[in-house]
């Protein structure tokens, strides 16, 4: 069944193991959301749930997902996300959904949006390599070459520097090392993407056996 | 304070004696052989601690059979039995790198008197 949470990202520490082992957390915020709607394949096509994450005074709502939330008599809340699902018989509208429909042990994956780089170089965002730094040369940092002479022209999808960051991320196959069901803390092993604070989507995983 | 201090909080040790670089301690550290569990003992030189809150680490130097060994240690580690404290020394920097191209009567440290 597939399932997953909205939560904060809150930041990054580390837990002993009994063994004694230090693994690096990252300790998200997870829920508790909110079942706003769902979608089901008569109306729209596929199956799934439309989940709220955080608060949000009710004077900041525009009258239009102030009468989406009245419909399903939820309290005002700051992120609407979907997440599909092949079973919408064990979801509710207007049910709570909490850290702990996720055990210690199971494999996650994270949905994140990626911390903001700006305009970056080829260096920073294809990994591309740098020219020699001293020796004469002026060929420091620069793209190279876009194209081969023989087509005369360059392709399309060429590596270039440009925006980067600020991109949906999925990380996948992650550890859940710990739950906190009281305060709805989930101490996810590794890294996940964006900022402190961020929002980001826990799902179980996909590759997990 | 924020969460992630107020979640370190709770695996923080509360136990651990005030030690800075340069001061002399026994590290008892516990040591899994099979399936019994003993209990080590490494005594050496702090030569640094770095780190805040749960990742807090430091090192200890000693030397043994002319050979110089280091380990870097987690202060808040379950392993850790308990660290004593067996001499203060009197240094004047954090990172007492500088001991490592000293040996013998030159990489003695003075011991801090208090008035």
């Amino acid at each position: 069944m597939p399932k997953g949470i909205l939560g904060k990202k809150v930041g990054m520490t580390q837990i002993f193991t009994e063994a004694g082992i230090a693994i690096p957390v990252t300790v998200v915020e997870a829920g508790p959301c909110l079942v706003v709607q769902k979608r089901t394949p008569e109306n729209d096509g596929y199956s799934a749930v439309q989940l709220g994450f955080g608060e949000k005074r009710e004077n900041l709502l525009n009258k239009p997902t102030k009468g989406h939330l009245a419909k399903a008599g939820v309290r005002p809340v700051r992120f609407l996300r979907e997440l599909k699902v092949e079973n919408l018989d064990e979801y509710q509208v207007g049910q709570e959904i909490k850290a702990d429909i996720f055990a210690q042990g199971e494999k996650v994956d994270v949905v994140g949006t990626s911390k903001g780089r700006g305009f970056a170089g080829g260096i920073k965002r294809h990994n591309f390599h740098r020219g020699p730094m001293a020796h004469g040369s002026k060929y420091h940092r620069r793209p190279g070459s876009s194209a081969p002479k023989g087509p005369a022209r360059t392709f399309k999808g060429r590596k270039l520097p440009g925006h980067m960051g600020v991109d949906r991320v999925t990380v996948q196959n992650l550890e859940v090392v710990k739950v906190d069901a009281e305060r709805n803390l989930l101490a996810i092993k590794g890294a996940v993407p964006g900022p402190r604070g961020g929002l980001v989507m826990v799902k179980n995983s996909v590759k997990a056996k | 304070m924020n969460l992630i201090q107020s979640l370190e909080q709770e695996q923080i040790k509360k136990d651990i004696p005030a030690f800075k670089p340069g001061d002399t301690v026994k590290v008892h550290y516990k040591v899994i052989e099979g399936t019994r569990e003993r209990i080590q003992v490494f005594e050496g030189v702090v030569i640094r601690r770095r780190g805040g809150g749960m990742s807090e680490t430091f090192t200890v130097r000693r030397v043994t059979y002319g050979v110089g060994v280091e380990r870097t240690i987690p202060l808040h580690a379950p392993k850790i039995d308990k660290i004593e404290v067996v001499r203060r020394g009197k240094v004047r920097r954090a990172r007492l790198y500088y001991l490592r191209a000293l040996r013998g009567k030159k990489a003695r440290i003075k011991e801090l008197t208090t008035r």
